[in-house]
């Protein structure tokens, strides 16, 4: 367990092609915008739970690589037999139990082996009442909204199904209609999707709090692999084709850094392909081109240029 | 984006119209603290008008329970000590600043803490250093962590960037919380913005509180 001596900050540049990337509750599940820009968004907790599964699906189980915030089933129950087949019941539930940990130091205890045992934990850390400040693990992995390059225009699609879910709709159905040519039970659904969006978020690494949680070396590349193929697992009716284009890592030589993070953010520029020209999204002239509908209508540039010393850029994708 | 999350609106959170002193001292720790320094905001200057959005979210209910941990910790296995996002679920909305931009003015006092070779001079140079290259202790955010602070320092011989010119009574905001005190308690003070700067009572001041 090697624990991380270099600050990181990453940029994830990933795209969505007809499909609804991060869907808002407040607005019936279309895709989130930005009201004042029309700039698609993707929140941080929808990206923490794809590492999550991620994670869960390539170590699922592992020692330490436990996942706390679980989707669905657990999988856990398996291995609860087999600890069960080799030790007779010992798991009695100490009824009298406190709610919290008598003192400081057991407090740590506790935290260290949630921290040893769960990935997501010691990733993005927890909120555990353990009424010792506040009781919270602040992980060393902070992630922000991911936003569009440029506006996007959601577009509804109406589905319908063949069949109806019960008989009491099938019956209302039939009576609302008034043509005597129904037979079928269709149910008119909708859809929506985003035609394409490119997007990024941005996300920090502090190595300072890895080492309060054991955040290691080896958990950092399967951080790097998790971004990586978060989507490739991911696939479902409501998300369409995503994936991830880039990923931008920049790497400081020292602990608490060599440059502040947005300098190092603006080095990446993104901008439209225009007949193999970079052109900023910002630019007027481009306004009478067709809108982008695959990756190839951007361009990804980094200003190696203007790197500020320290700083290692690292293209992992 | 921001969110200063208001003590008496936190399950659907809503932001203070400007950042806490609290939130402040919090950016100044991400940065640079020791036990022997202890950050005292002065002023905060709002150089972006005040606007919100609403975000909602698919949040989990609870939080993870140390008697759960400790009996997993004793048996030496992990059965049921898993939170089921998808059972325990609740969509809460934030309404949150729109781009935010502020200049905190702070100092710092010694506290008992510190050692013989804790003096002003060293923690304001290692301060300075940090801020002005853009080190940190872990990325500073604006309320909760995902919105990130990005930061820059401002030297003593450039002109401040000027704050909105708006005047505005914030009502009862919260200082700051006193984690010393018992069961701790939190401060208020009065806050009021005068052309875009809000003044912060110093600490044991007649203005805050409790």
């Amino acid at each position: 367990m090697t624990v991380l001596s270099n600050r990181y900050d990453f940029a994830l540049v990933f795209e969505v092609i007809n499909g609804n990337p991060n869907g808002d509750p407040d607005a019936g599940n279309l895709p989130r915008l930005d009201p004042e820009t029309n700039k698609g968004l993707v929140s941080d907790v929808s990206l923490k739970r794809k590492i999550r599964n991620y994670v869960d699906l390539a170590h699922g189980g592992t020692d330490g690589h436990h996942i706390y915030v679980e989707e669905g089933a657990i999988l856990n129950e398996k291995h609860r037999q087999a600890y069960k087949a080799l030790r007779p019941e010992e798991a009695k539930l100490d009824k009298a139990a406190k709610l919290n940990p008598k003192d400081d130091h057991e407090a740590i205890r506790l935290r260290d082996f949630m921290c040893g045992n769960f990935f997501d934990v010691r990733t993005f850390g927890a909120v555990m009442s353990t009424g010792i400040n506040c009781g919270q693990v602040k992980g060393p992995v902070q992630m922000s909204f991911a936003r569009s390059v440029e506006p996007i225009m959601p577009l509804e699609v109406s589905i319908t199904r063949m069949a109806a879910t019960n008989e009491a709709e099938k019956k209302q159905k039939a009576e609302g209609d008034d043509s005597s040519q129904r037979v079928d039970n269709r149910t008119m659904g909708r859809k929506h999707i985003v035609p394409y969006g490119l997007y990024v978020a941005h996300g920090f690494v502090s190595a300072k709090f890895a080492e309060r949680t054991g955040f290691s070396e080896n958990d950092l590349e399967l951080l790097w692999e998790a971004l990586s193929n978060m989507f490739e697992h991911d696939r479902s009716a409501a998300r369409g084709e995503m994936a991830v284009r880039k990923l931008i890592v920049f790497k400081h030589q020292n602990a608490l850094g060599n440059a502040p993070a947005h300098k190092l953010f603006e080095l990446v520029k993104i901008g439209r392909n225009i007949d193999g020209v970079f052109r900023d999204v910002d630019d007027k002239g481009i306004g009478n081109t067709p809108p982008a509908r695959k990756f190839a209508d951007y361009m990804v540039e980094i200003d190696q240029a203007n790197c500020p010393t320290g700083i290692e850029i690292l293209e992992l994708l | 984006m921001a969110c200063f999350t208001r003590p008496e609106l936190k399950i659907e959170r809503v932001s203070y119209d400007v950042m806490t002193p609290s939130a402040a001292r919090g950016i100044l720790e991400a940065i640079h603290w020791k036990p022997a320094i202890r950050w005292i905001v002065d002023a905060i200057h709002v150089l972006e008008p005040i606007r919100y959005q609403s975000i909602r979210r698919n949040e989990v209910g609870h939080k993870a329970p140390a008697a759960k941990i400790k009996s997993a910790m004793k048996r030496g296995d992990l059965a049921g000590l898993q939170l089921l996002a998808d059972e325990d679920r609740q969509q809460r909305a934030s309404t949150v600043l729109v781009r935010p931009c502020y200049i905190i003015e702070a100092h710092f006092v010694l506290t008992a803490r510190a050692g013989p070779d804790d003096n002003e001079g060293k923690h304001l140079d290692i301060f300075n250093r940090r801020a002005s290259r853009g080190q940190c202790f872990h990325q500073p955010c604006l309320g909760t962590r995902e919105f990130a602070a990005g930061f820059e320092l401002i030297p003593p011989d450039q002109p401040l960037p000027k704050a909105i010119s708006e005047t505005r009574d914030f009502g009862f905001m919260l200082w700051d919380i006193d984690h010393q005190a018992r069961g701790r308690p939190s401060l208020f003070f009065r806050a009021v913005m005068e052309d875009g700067i809000v003044r912060v009572p110093e600490p044991g001041s007649e203005e805050i509180r409790r």
